[in-house]
């Protein structure tokens, strides 16, 4: 059994954070280059290179790129012959987006409570974690920083098994076209169509991990991916909203059995601000 | 598009006129911040005291939550926040003398209306473009709810502050004028 100790993971999670928060993927910065190239308005193609410039600057200065430094979420791979030691795997992380609150001069973002008072708690805690058991003994940690703003145009949808791919394919481009201005296009859209009510979301959201470019290994899924892309880019949303033919870079899609009753699929929009980072440890 | 127009804060009824859904402003001068929380309560104080945290007549209210400064800088990261969550307290301060606001994304036809009816435009700054943005912020005061963290009130100068005409008091809408240009498919 492999062992780790809690204060490794401690740091390694505060500097994975702060990183994301500093600079956004290579993948992302290389697909927004190509956009200004192809948009064809000119106030898309001016704001195209104001992300790239803010990329620049928040990288060379090391500050957030975006003032939202978002809603930690963090998808947790364990291995299962590797064991923590000195603490829960759980309170490291927690403590690790503490730490990086504090030394890398995060916004606290959270309410602590929905309805009521919504009082902010303070240092991005608790951060929202998914546990998976795999074999191997690694820990892989995933993060992505969830902006309000993206998030709250996300939508689900419980289709009929009848409304089939076309259901699907109006739903994901309603979504993408409601969404417009107010989620800081161009957008990364992922998409997860099948599983549950909940499950569907979570796919959605693991699905922006995957990189730009990157297909689906099923090439019906994938041929999806790029149709939707395509179409994606004629609703005229443009970089944030002003009009254009860049509103999305990439469309990714994840799949999972259903219910022989169900069509679930969510659409969850992922602003400029693409901040997702993944390490092993 | 336009070419750019200068303009400082406070705002009067003669400079809202001028201007136009799309032109370009440079803005100079104090505004103040303001996000869901700051709004909420202002509004509850307002109902209870007949007052508001501080004078409103001719001011901007720009929509951010900024992030911590680091040591050295006079904020931290600082780009708008999505409009529309604003929407149900905007026409209230817009009757109470607001004359701009400043955040992302669309307006309700509430805000639109009262646009008009009240003289004052929504300005669009480029969204998530937030360590760019700070660099116009050349000083900051807290001036009221500072429990709120970053929704707390602050006063912000400006230095040349870069936004667009989102919507004026003439009905123009820069996000519907300019995607309608692009749009090749309607669903």
């Amino acid at each position: 059994m492999r062992e780790i100790h809690f204060d490794e993971i401690v740091e390694k999670v505060k500097n994975l954070v702060m990183d994301a928060e500093y600079k956004l993927p290579q993948d992302f910065i290389q697909a927004i280059k190509v956009s200004v190239n192809k948009e064809e308005s000119d106030i898309g193609r001016e704001i195209l290179q104001e992300i790239l410039k803010n990329a620049e600057v928040a990288e060379k200065e090391q500050v957030a790129y975006c003032q939202d430094t978002g809603y930690p979420v963090f998808f947790v791979e364990v291995g299962q012959d590797v064991r923590v030691v000195g603490g829960s795997l759980k309170d490291a992380i927690n403590e690790g987006v503490r730490r990086a609150t504090k030394e890398g001069y995060l916004r606290a973002s959270l309410a602590y409570d929905p309805l009521f008072d919504r009082k902010n708690t303070g240092d991005n805690t608790p951060a929202l974690i998914y546990f998976d058991i795999v074999e191997g003994d690694k820990i892989k940690i995933k993060f992505a920083a969830k902006g309000g703003g993206s998030e709250n145009q996300s939508k689900q949808a419980m289709l009929k098994p009848a409304d089939g791919l076309e259901g699907v394919k109006k739903f994901v481009l309603q979504t993408i076209a409601n969404a417009g201005p107010n989620a800081c296009p161009p957008f990364t859209v992922g998409v997860g169509i099948g599983g549950t009510f909940d499950y569907s979301a979570v796919l959605a959201k693991k699905a922006l991990f995957r990189h730009i470019g990157e297909r689906h290994p099923d090439p019906r899924i994938a041929a999806l991916e790029e149709e939707l892309l395509n179409l994606a880019n004629q609703l005229g949303v443009g970089p944030l909203g002003f009009g254009g033919t860049t509103t999305a870079v990439d469309v990714k899609i994840e799949i999972a059995p259903c219910h022989i009753a169900s069509l679930p699929v969510a659409v969850n929009i992922q602003c400029h601000a693409a901040r997702h980072k993944e390490i092993e440890i | 598009m336009s070419n750019v127009k200068v303009i400082t804060t406070p705002l009067t009824d003669e400079v809202i006129e001028t201007l136009r859904a799309g032109d370009r402003v440079l803005i100079t001068g104090w505004v103040y911040t303001a996000r869901d929380a700051a709004h909420k309560r202002m509004l509850e104080d307002y109902e209870k005291t007949g007052n508001l945290p501080f004078d409103i007549k001719g001011q901007v209210i720009y929509y951010v939550g900024p992030t911590p400064a680091k040591p050295g800088q006079v904020i931290g990261s600082a780009g708008p926040t999505t409009a529309y969550r604003m929407d149900k307290y905007t026409p209230k301060l817009l009757e109470l003398g607001l004359k701009g606001t400043i955040g992302k994304g669309w307006r309700g036809p509430e805000v639109k209306e009262a646009l008009k009816k009240y003289k004052a435009v929504y300005f669009a700054a480029y969204g998530g473009t937030a360590a760019l943005l700070s660099k116009h912020i050349t000083k900051v005061e807290m001036v009221a709810y500072e429990d709120l963290g970053p929704e707390a009130i602050r006063k912000l100068y400006f230095q040349d502050f870069p936004v667009i005409v989102a919507n004026d008091i003439y009905g123009g809408d820069v996000f519907e004028e300019g995607q309608k240009k692009y749009r090749k498919l309607v669903i």
